[in-house]
Formats: structure tokens, C-alpha cells, sequence
């Protein structure tokens, strides 16, 4: 058992940056206010460090809590398919030539009413992000980017005629759910089809976590911070293991 | 306005002689077309307003009307028999609306007189164009009576929660912070309905419907924290998607002073007809140029789709095209603020010098445009601590270039809709630096053989490089190849296509020619 507190600037001392805004004007009343909130959350103690006014109702506070919460960090796991050990680009296109022998189709949107194509983009376009090329340069796969606001239909259909061994959906805009109304219409669309089996369904975007997507029904999800290659890892070792 | 970069003056009128060449022939084609929202637009002028039961709009169920009875009415335009049916009844404008949203089918008169019709054309163009011109001159008088208090350049915040009355709530807090722009932001699917809903809305993704009561609603919002604050606050939106010139329409009558507004936006991000757009974003201009409002074109999602480094001068050829564009629409470069952003990946080394050289460089090639400069997003991580320092050599270099419009970067950006206190925070970051680097674009001058100049002077030449192979290719097939923004358009592909409308030889729109007329347009 290994547990752990945050660390301030020595080891177990529990301390914790907080900013928030309260729906009261600024000043010493507000502040207390601040600091008790604070202390009701169980922070043992709370020194309110800052202050200011943001309009004549409203009020922003900066302050520093110590907690005594702690976690067993050895009992923790973890909710992330991209391990931390994806294969890169190269290895990835190896990994197809010596495991699948022949390429890759990958058909991705951005669907529904979701016009925020960054995160399909970031995946897919040749591009790709932060020094990490999308799935369109990989030479042993055959990427197709749909773009935004596609309706799942759409996809569903495309990637039937191209014979797509994985679906990509992002979803970005996450607002009073719509992207669990419409990642749950595309799992149903799937099934009413019957052809929910022929591919992998990988959902993505900064909301979605793995543990959501597999819950909607998809096989793997991803969110901030994974790239093409984590994408393309995943989808090539369980095509490997459906084979 | 000193030239610190030293730009040949011989190559940048030579891009802009090559934009003129590049969209002649999409002028050509602009002129001898409509569209069903620049109907609507008309209309919406004219007085058609209000929705049916089912929520559909007059200007739509009247031209939907037109064009099912028949298929090529539409060429004759949609005002003759609104504006017919409107003598024969001789009723309100309202008592038409009203008929039009029951079920009444204008186009089951038969036409009468012309003279009669266009005399009451005429009174309607007057009394709207007076409504337009009053607006303008509103503004006009708030800004010169509140002259030196907004910030320079214009602090420009976004608010976008769904509900009208929760948007308001946030934009008065927002000008009250320091902001002197509020941008209603959209719901998500709004750019793609081929139509504008109606009356105050309380629910929308990741934005608000554009709807004329809502503009109506945040305008009496801003308009009171200006008066205490004695500071006009600007309310900008989104003339663009499929109703681009309705839109503009009522932004025209609502006094609104900017609207997001991109000759080619629709067609490369959003995957709208080329045609429609082309012919869309004139009208809209048209509008925006007589109503005085300043557009914001849309360059930042060049470099947020692509490498903001590596296409750099796809930027500048898009303003030089959209300056053109604009022109041509009769809009003065007063009220063109040109787009661009802050997007280099922040890895890069000297990555601050090139964004410098490219403010600057834009600056000095667009010298009376308001620029509108966008704030970095596509490297904000999550990392609101790293978001802070980006965001702050973005605001010094927006001050030390002297740009027009400035959208505040939110240190949250790409995690979730801003919080109150994160606009307070952008406010206050813009403030500090501005304030204290304010003469520093007096004051600085670049070294002629350096990193800045070189800049500019490579982006310059790669502009002109990739006009030169657009004048060669033609607009229309440029697009199409995935010229722009590595995106390929097809001609008649799209959304919106079927929406288009050949001016037959009997077109009349007495808007347009009053519109002209009024902004001096030969065509």
C-alpha cells in the first residue's frame, strides 16, 4: 500500500489550489464566505488569498486548502486504452505488414450536429498534431475524414461501401449531453443495420473516456491528450485478435 | 503609418491586382444569381416576419410557396408577389404576416399593376433603408459622444450559453469587466439550417440561435450597460452558414455592429455550394456596408486546420480575396476586419517573432482595416497555467502591431465554456500588457536583415506564389482541387446548391437596386 496526499512543498502536507467564483458582491463578507465553503468541503484549513470583483454581483476568490484525504495509489487503475506503451507510426505500419497483411480502412467524422472538427482532425489529416501524423500518412492504412456535423447514417453507409475496418466518431460539443444522444443513435443505428460486428467503434473527443464509450457500446474510447498513433495501435491489435 | 518591414509596395498591389483578377469571373457569376436566403433577405426588409405553427418562418413559407407553385418563378425574385399580394390586400405589412403564417398563398393573386406595385416597393426599400441608416446613425453618435473610452484594440469576448437571458446576464458582466465587444456565439447547427428561427431561445449547443428577438434582447442588454459604463458596447454575430445576407438583414435593422462574415467560410469549413456562398456573402455585404457594420472574416481557421507556420500565406491570400470580395460589395475597408490568429505551435523557436512579423506584416498591407486577431486554441492544452503565458505574448503582439479587434483568449479554452471570472482574468491579462507595452509600436523598429523582416517578406512571396497558381487554376477549380485549406470542394456539391437562383431577365429587387444604388455599386 502506497498513500498519498498532494504535495505543496513538503511530503503529506495536503495542499491544494483552489479558484472559484460566488454569485456575491467582493469584500470581507464574501471572503469568509469563500473561506467556509472551503472548509466545508473538509479542507482542514483555508487561507483565502485573493479577492476581486467581476461585476457588482459577482466575485472571484483565490485560495490555498489542506486536506487530509488520501489515496492507495497501488490500488488504483486506471481508465485509459492508450497505454502508455502505443506504438509509433512506423511500428504501427509494421505491425500491419507482418500481423494483417493487407490495409487498413478507417472511416472518421465528426457526427451529428458537432461542427468541432479539431479533434477528427488531429486523429486523421495527414497532418496530424503536435508532431504526431495523422492516420492518412500511415502507408498501410487507407483513411477516410468525413469532416463535420455528418449524420450517422451518413458514416454508417460510407463505411459499409468502403469496407472500413474501424468507424472513428468525435464528439466535441458535449452540452446537456447531445453527445451521448447521438453516440447512442449511432450504436442503434449499427445494430438495426446488423452490422454492428464488421467494424471496431472508436469514439473520441475531450469529454470521452474509455469507460464512457464502452458503456454506449463502443469498443474503445479516447479523450484529451491521445494521439494517431495510440488511435491506430489500439485498432490494429485487436484486428490482429479478431482474426 | 511607418513601413517598419519595408514591403515593396509594387508586390503588394500586384496580390491585390491578382485577387481582382481571381474573383472576376466569380463576380461574373454573382451577378446573374440569387438565392432563396437572399430572397428571404429581401423580404425580411421588406417586413415579412413572424412563423407559422410550426415554426416556419414567413420569408421561407413565401418563397417555398413561389417556388412550388412554380419551379421558375423565383427567377422574377420573391418581392413581386409579396409586395403584390400586400397592394391587393391593402392591409399592414403585420396584417400580411399574420395571413402568410395562417396558411394565406401569396402567390394565389394574380399580379396587378406594376406601377402599383413597385410605388409600394418603393415606400418599403425607403422606410427600411431609413430604419438601417437611423441605426447607423445611432452608433455613430454613441461613439463619438463616448469617443477614447473603448480600449484599443477592442476587447472582444464571446458568450455562449445557450439561453438568450442567461447570455445576457454573462455579456453585461463581460462589458462591465472592460469588454467592448459581446459575441453571441451560435448553437452548433445553426450555420446549416436553411432558415432562421423565430422569437427568444432558451436552448442551444455550444451557442445560441441567431434570431432577430434575441438580437433585439441583447441589444437593449448592452445598450444599458453602456450608458452606465458610458462606453458603446458592440454586439457582433454570425452572418454566415445558409441565411448569411437574412442574417445580415436583421443585424442591419437590430443595430447590430459586427457580424462574423467570410467570402469562402461556408464553402471550405462547412461544406456549403461554392456558388451559393459566392453569391450569399455578397448580398450579406451589401447590407453590412449600407448598416455600417464591421465584418470579421474568418482566416484564424486556416491556421487552426493546418500548420500555422507552413500556411501562413494562405492567410494573406484570403484577406486579399476577401478585400476584394468586400469591395465589390461596396463595403469601405474602415469596416473589413480582416481575420487572423495567434496559432503557431508554441514549440517553435523565435515561434514569437514570426507571429509579430505576421501582425505587423498584415498591418501594414491592410493599413485602415480593422484586423480582428484571434487568440491561440488550437495549442491550448488543459494546461490553464501555460494557457495564461500564451495568451499573454498574444496580447503583446496584438498591442505592439496595432490591431483592430481583439478576441480574448480564455485560459480554459479547450476545456469547457468559459467561467465568468476566466473572461475577468482574459480582461485583466489584456489590460496589464497593454497598458504597459502601450507605445511600444511607436517606438520599435526592426532590423532590416532580421527574423521579423524575413519574415514577412517570405510570406509575402509565398502569397503572391499561391495567387498566382489560383488565377491560373480559376476560383471555381481551385476549390475544387483542394487549394484552399487542403480541403476539396466539388462544384455542385455541398449543401445549399439546390437553393440557388438564375436571375431570369425580369428579376426584381428593388432592395438590390435600392442597396446599390444608395453604396454606389455599378454592379
Amino acid at each position: 500500500m502506497k498513500v498519498v496526499r498532494p504535495y505543496g512543498d513538503t511530503m503529506d502536507d495536503g495542499k491544494v489550489q483552489l479558484s472559484f467564483t460566488l454569485p456575491v458582491p467582493d469584500g470581507a463578507k464574501g471572503r469568509e464566505a469563500a473561506r467556509k465553503l472551503v472548509l466545508s468541503w473538509g479542507f482542514k484549513d483555508c487561507e483565502v488569498v485573493h479577492s476581486n470583483p467581476l461585476s457588482a454581483e459577482y466575485s472571484m476568490y483565490v485560495a490555498y486548502g489542506k486536506t487530509e484525504s488520501s489515496i492507495d495509489y497501488d490500488s488504483v487503475v486506471a481508465d485509459e486504452a492508450s497505454a502508455d506503451a502505443s506504438m509509433d507510426m512506423d511500428g504501427v505500419n509494421e505491425y500491419i505488414r507482418q500481423h494483417i497483411g493487407r490495409k487498413v480502412v478507417i472511416v472518421g467524422a465528426c457526427t451529428g450536429f458537432d461542427a468541432h472538427t479539431v479533434g477528427i482532425d488531429a486523429i486523421i489529416n495527414m497532418k496530424g498534431y503536435n508532431h504526431h501524423f495523422g492516420l492518412e500518412r500511415y502507408p498501410e492504412m487507407e483513411a477516410f475524414n468525413l469532416g463535420a456535423q455528418v449524420p450517422n447514417e451518413r458514416l454508417i453507409e460510407y463505411a459499409i461501401k468502403v469496407k472500413a475496418d474501424a468507424i472513428l466518431i468525435s464528439q466535441v460539443v458535449t452540452q446537456k449531453d447531445t453527445h451521448i444522444h447521438n453516440m447512442t443513435e449511432f450504436i442503434e443505428l449499427l445494430e438495426a443495420k446488423g452490422v454492428r460486428d464488421k467494424f471496431i467503434l472508436v469514439a473520441g473527443g475531450p469529454r470521452i473516456g474509455n469507460k464512457l464509450a464502452v458503456e454506449l457500446g463502443f469498443d474503445v474510447g479516447f479523450g484529451r491528450g491521445a494521439y494517431a498513433n495510440d488511435v491506430a495501435t489500439y485498432i490494429v491489435k485487436k484486428l490482429a485478435e479478431k482474426k | 503609418m511607418r513601413n517598419k518591414l519595408n514591403l515593396p509596395a509594387d508586390r503588394v498591389a500586384y496580390a491585390r491586382s491578382l485577387a481582382e483578377r481571381i474573383t472576376a469571373p466569380v463576380q461574373d457569376f454573382i451577378d446573374g444569381h440569387s438565392s432563396v436566403t437572399v430572397e428571404r433577405a429581401t423580404l425580411r426588409l421588406a417586413g415579412a416576419d413572424g412563423a407559422n405553427s410550426d415554426g416556419v418562418p414567413v420569408p421561407n413559407l413565401v418563397v417555398d410557396r413561389i417556388r412550388a407553385a412554380d419551379p421558375t418563378a423565383l427567377e422574377d425574385g420573391a418581392t413581386l408577389r409579396y409586395v403584390n399580394a400586400l397592394v391587393k390586400t391593402g392591409g399592414t405589412v403585420q396584417a400580411l404576416n399574420d395571413k402568410i403564417a395562417a396558411g394565406f398563398d401569396v402567390t394565389s393573386m394574380s399580379l396587378g399593376d406594376r406601377k402599383a406595385i413597385e410605388a409600394k416597393a418603393d415606400e418599403l426599400v425607403a422606410a427600411s433603408l431609413r430604419r438601417v441608416k437611423e441605426n447607423r446613425g445611432f452608433r455613430e453618435g454613441k461613439l463619438e459622444e463616448w469617443k477614447g473610452r473603448n480600449n484599443s484594440p477592442l476587447l472582444y469576448l464571446i458568450v455562449a450559453t445557450g439561453n438568450i437571458y442567461e447570455d445576457v446576464k454573462q455579456a453585461a458582466a463581460a462589458a462591465e469587466q472592460g469588454a467592448d465587444v459581446i459575441a453571441v456565439i451560435r448553437t452548433t447547427a445553426q450555420s446549416l439550417l436553411d432558415y432562421v428561427p423565430y422569437g427568444a431561445t432558451t436552448e442551444g449547443f455550444g451557442g445560441t440561435f441567431a434570431t432577430q428577438e434575441n438580437f433585439r434582447i441583447m441589444r437593449a442588454a448592452l445598450d444599458e450597460v453602456g450608458e452606465k459604463q458610458r462606453r458603446y458596447i458592440r454586439l457582433t454575430n454570425y452572418a454566415s452558414g445558409l441565411c448569411m445576407p437574412e442574417i445580415a438583414a436583421m443585424g442591419a435593422v437590430e443595430r447590430l455592429d459586427m457580424m462574423l462574415n467570410d467570402s469562402m467560410y461556408g464553402i471550405l469549413f462547412r461544406d456549403i455550394n461554392m456558388y451559393r456562398t459566392f453569391v450569399d456573402q455578397k448580398f450579406s455585404r451589401m447590407i453590412n456596408a449600407y448598416a455600417g457594420i464591421i465584418i470579421n472574416t474568418g482566416e484564424d481557421n486556416y491556421l487552426t486546420t493546418s500548420d500555422a507556420f507552413e500556411k501562413a500565406y494562405t492567410v494573406l491570400a484570403s484577406q486579399f480575396l476577401n478585400e476584394r470580395f468586400a469591395f465589390q460589395a461596396g463595403l469601405e475597408a474602415r469596416f473589413q476586419g480582416l481575420g487572423h490568429a495567434f496559432e503557431m505551435d508554441p514549440t517553435i523557436k523565435n515561434g514569437f517573432m514570426y507571429e509579430l512579423a505576421e501582425a505587423q506584416m498584415a498591418r501594414e498591407i491592410f493599413p485602415e482595416h480593422p484586423l480582428k486577431y484571434m487568440p491561440p486554441t488550437k495549442f491550448m492544452s488543459g494546461d490553464i497555467f501555460k494557457g495564461v503565458a500564451m495568451n499573454t505574448l498574444f496580447n503583446f503582439v496584438s498591442k505592439a502591431t496595432d490591431q483592430g479587434i481583439h478576441l480574448l483568449g480564455m485560459l480554459t479554452e479547450a476545456i469547457h465554456t468559459p467561467f465568468m471570472m476566466d473572461r475577468f482574468l482574459a480582461v485583466d491579462n489584456a489590460r496589464y500588457v497593454m497598458n504597459y507595452v502601450d507605445g511600444f509600436y511607436d517606438d520599435i523598429e526592426f532590423k532590416q536583415d532580421g527574423i521579423v523582416v524575413g519574415r514577412a517578406h517570405q510570406v509575402l512571396k509565398e502569397t503572391i506564389d499561391f495567387m498566382e497558381l489560383v488565377e491560373k487554376t480559376g476560383m471555381f477549380d481551385a476549390i475544387e482541387q483542394g487549394l484552399f485549406a487542403e480541403v476539396k470542394r466539388p462544384k455542385d456539391g455541398g449543401k445549399g446548391f439546390e437553393g440557388l437562383v438564375k436571375k431570369g431577365p425580369a428579376y426584381y429587387n428593388p432592395f438590390e437596386s435600392g442597396l446599390m444604388r444608395e453604396l454606389g455599386l455599378k454592379r
